[in-house]
C-alpha cells in the first residue's frame, strides 16, 4: 500500500520546484503564472490525500473551490497580461516600472 | 512492489519531469504543453487516491479550458524571448539553495515518521456502490450551498473583468442615457405629406 506520506512528500517536491521556477524565470509573467498553477497543484495534491487518508469528503470540497478560484484567476492574469502587452509592449518584469516614483 | 506502487511512482516521476521541464525549458509554448502534462499526470495521481470527480474535472477544467487560453495567450503574444532569459543562471543557484531548503523542511514534517503507513494507516476500501461524485454532491449543495453561490458569483465577476480588460472599442453598447431623455419628439418622427397614388397608374 502507498503511504501517506509519499503522496505529501510528492507535493512538496512539486512546491519547491515551482517556488525555484519563480525564482529563475522572474523575468517572464507567462512562466510565473504557470509556476503559480504548479503550486496550487501541489497545494491540492495534499487536500485530497488527506481527505483520502482521513475518510473526509471536504478536503475535496475544498479542492473544488481552489480550482473554481484559480481558473478565475488565470483568466483575470491572462486579460491584465494580454492588456499590459498591448500597451507596452513587453512582458518584461524588469521593464514594468511605471509605478516607481 | 505492488502494481498500485508501480503506477503510483511512474506517475510520481512523470509529474516532477513535467514540473522540471515547465521551470527550465526557454519556449513557453513548450513550457505550456508540459504544464498540461502535469496536470494530466496529476489527474491519474487523484484517481489512485479515489477522487475521481476532481480528477475528471481537473482534465476538464484545467487541460480543456485554462491551458488552452494560456496557449492563445502565448501564442497571441509576440514576445521576444531574448531579454526574458537574462538572469536565468544568475539566479538559479539561489533558486535550487531555497527549493532544497524548502523539501528538507517539508520531508522532515511530512515524511513517513510522522505520515507513515504505521501511523496513517490506510483507508478502509468502500463498499459496492460507492460514488465519489455523489458524496461531493450531497456535501457541496447542503452544507457548502453558501460557498458555492459565492463561487459562482466569482466566476461571473472573472468573466465581466476579463472582457471588459480585453475589450478593445470604447463605446461599444453603451447608451448615453442624457441623450436619450433629451430626444423630442421632433427630432425623431418625421410627417411627411404626399399624393395619393393610383395603383394602376404605377403598374
Amino acid at each position: 500500500m502507498i503511504a501517506l506520506s509519499d503522496f505529501l512528500i510528492l507535493g512538496a517536491l512539486l512546491f519547491s520546484l515551482s517556488v525555484a521556477g519563480i525564482f529563475i524565470n522572474r523575468k517572464n509573467i507567462i512562466i510565473l503564472l504557470m509556476c503559480i498553477e504548479l503550486m496550487l497543484l501541489a497545494v491540492n495534491l495534499n487536500f485530497i490525500a488527506f481527505s483520502h487518508y482521513s475518510g473526509d469528503i471536504a478536503g475535496q470540497i475544498f479542492v473544488f473551490f481552489i480550482l473554481t478560484v484559480a481558473a478565475a484567476e488565470a483568466a483575470i492574469g491572462l486579460a491584465i497580461l494580454v492588456v499590459l502587452f498591448r500597451n507596452m509592449h513587453t512582458i518584461n518584469v524588469a521593464d514594468l516600472d511605471t509605478l516607481k516614483g | 512492489m505492488s502494481i498500485e506502487k508501480l503506477i503510483f511512482y511512474g506517475f510520481a516521476v512523470i509529474l516532477l519531469f513535467a514540473a522540471t521541464m515547465v521551470v527550465t525549458i526557454r519556449n513557453p509554448v513548450k513550457a505550456a504543453l508540459f504544464l498540461i502534462l502535469a496536470f494530466f499526470t496529476s489527474a491519474g495521481i487523484w484517481l489512485i487516491l479515489e477522487a475521481e470527480f476532481l480528477a475528471l474535472i481537473l482534465v476538464l477544467v484545467y487541460v480543456g479550458a485554462v491551458m488552452v487560453l494560456f496557449l492563445f495567450v502565448v501564442m497571441m503574444l509576440d514576445i521576444d524571448l531574448a531579454p526574458l532569459q537574462e538572469g536565468f543562471t544568475q539566479y538559479l543557484p539561489i533558486g535550487i539553495v531555497v527549493a532544497a531548503l524548502i523539501t528538507v523542511e517539508m520531508i522532515a514534517v511530512l515524511g513517513a515518521a510522522h505520515f507513515g503507513l504505521d501511523i496513517v494507516a490506510a483507508p478502509i476500501p468502500h463498499p459496492e456502490g460507492y460514488s465519489n461524485t455523489r458524496e461531493i454532491g450531497l456535501l457541496l449543495y447542503t452544507v457548502y450551498v453558501y460557498p458555492f453561490e459565492i463561487a459562482s458569483v466569482i466566476l461571473t465577476v472573472a468573466i465581466v473583468a476579463a472582457i471588459t480588460l480585453t475589450l478593445r472599442e470604447k463605446k461599444s453598447k453603451s447608451q448615453n442615457i442624457a441623450e436619450q431623455v433629451k430626444v423630442r419628439r421632433e427630432d425623431r418622427v418625421r410627417l411627411i405629406k404626399m399624393d395619393a397614388v393610383n395603383k394602376e397608374e404605377v403598374d
